[in-house]
């Protein structure tokens, strides 16, 4: 063999991707059968091969440009939404990302065995820097696969915040003039202002008087939370409503003694039901029995 | 300071409505203004028989420190000459925004809109 060594590694992936491009159908014909393949394009083969075919022209494009180790490289992004479909599908179908990371590698065997037959002798330096190269190159396309399913994932995880935080704050009309929020689970900023917008919004919508903020869902109060809680009733105040806030618990009450914190400017009932009869009467609305009631009773 | 635009009114105007005053205020309120406001209410309080001063804010955007005070200071002066202030129509965001920045004008009363405020003077006049 005249090529010198540098010749050979130079022309390594020209000749990965002309290989690539000659065997795509033969390859592709392997990899439909792969449990990659196979779980996403459970009703058509030929589908799960054309699919194959768009993913080892990728990889041909990306050998041509030489950059092997890029997950940037131009030639994937033809393909990545098509990874990432396939990705989403398993991940959906609750395959760990290792289980996927692990069938993306069974891809590399069938490749890599199409490769050592195009060679006369298997173990020569060029043969050995080719083989080298798709399995580089595969490596990559395995970053790829993985980089795409962990995408899809941290878009669920940051849709199912949102609905979180939609569903987390409802604001109730009690009575006419009079608007609660129950607030359920740890108050973080991000939600502290949710709810001080939403309540804004129905304090307006509404043209409520009072507003009840009930923590009887808030597991803790610490420092922090019982300032997003003055924040809002001060908020509520400045739009001419005035702030109740009820539901806590008698360990929630002592938290905060200990703590030293003021609600001293902040009006406080026990329970949602005294803060509404607070609300009520201050409107001048009185409730008695009826006495079709009283014989209930 | 910020100063007047040309073609900009340079006063706010202020009318009586019986024994109350109401100011409405219009977009940005530059600080030359904000004193002639301070100082024009203060004369018609002291020489006219005022019980009430209402000062509608739904048409403003940004409430800054400055006009903060001067709405604080609006109010104990009027308090001073026995006429009570009552500010209307804060929209949610200038609230929000007041209290993130500490602002929560603790000796002012306030009220939904106008209709209220003259509801809640009404009320305590009686």
């Amino acid at each position: 063999m005249t090529v010198s060594e540098q010749d050979a590694a130079e022309s390594a992936p020209r000749v990965v991707s002309s290989f690539l491009e000659q065997r795509k159908e033969q390859i592709a014909q392997r990899w439909a059968d792969a449990p990659l393949f196979r779980s996403v394009f459970t009703v058509s083969r030929d589908e799960a091969v054309e699919a194959c075919k768009a993913v080892v022209e990728a990889l041909s494009e990306v050998a041509v440009t030489g950059r092997l180790e890029d997950i940037a490289a131009p030639g994937f992004g033809t393909v990545r939404d098509q990874l990432g479909r396939m990705a989403a599908t398993r991940a959906r179908s609750g395959s760990a990302p290792a289980q996927i990371a692990a069938e993306v590698a069974g891809l590399r065997a069938p490749a890599v065995d199409l490769l050592r037959e195009e060679f006369a002798d298997p173990t020569a330096p060029q043969a050995q820097e080719c083989v080298l190269t798709l399995t580089l190159l595969l490596g990559t396309l395995r970053l790829v696969v993985m980089e795409t399913a962990l995408d899809a994932n941290t878009e669920l995880i940051e849709r199912q915040r949102q609905q979180l935080l939609e569903v987390a704050t409802p604001v109730i009309e009690l009575w006419e003039g009079t608007v609660a929020v129950p607030l359920i689970g740890t108050l973080d900023s991000a939600r502290s202002q949710i709810v001080m917008e939403s309540l804004l919004e129905a304090i307006v919508d509404q043209r409520a008087r009072y507003a009840i903020l009930d923590i009887t869902g808030v597991p803790t109060v610490d420092s922090l939370v019982a300032q997003h809680l003055m924040k809002t009733v001060a908020a509520a105040r400045l739009m001419g409503a005035e702030c109740i806030v009820s539901g806590i618990r008698p360990a929630i009450a002592q938290t905060i003694v200990q703590l030293g914190i003021d609600l001293g400017s902040v009006l406080t009932r026990a329970s949602l039901a005294d803060a509404l009869a607070y609300a009520l009467g201050k409107q001048g609305i009185e409730m008695s029995r009826s006495d079709a009631g009283a014989s209930a009773r | 300071m910020n100063q007047p635009l040309p073609g900009q009114p340079s006063q706010v105007p202020v009318l009586a409505l019986g024994d109350v005053l109401l100011v409405s205020l219009q977009g940005e309120l530059h600080d030359g203004m904000a004193e002639q406001l301070q100082h024009d209410i203060t004369h018609r309080v002291s020489t006219s028989r005022v019980t009430g001063v209402v000062i509608d804010i739904s048409g403003v955007d940004v409430v800054d420190s400055f006009l903060g005070r001067v709405l604080a200071e609006i109010a104990s002066t009027a308090r001073l000459l026995a006429a009570r202030t009552v500010l209307a129509g804060m929209r949610p965001a200038v609230a929000i925004t007041l209290v993130e920045l500490g602002l929560a004008l603790p000796g002012l009363v306030t009220a939904l809109d106008v209709d209220r405020a003259m509801e809640l003077l009404s009320q305590r006049g009686s």
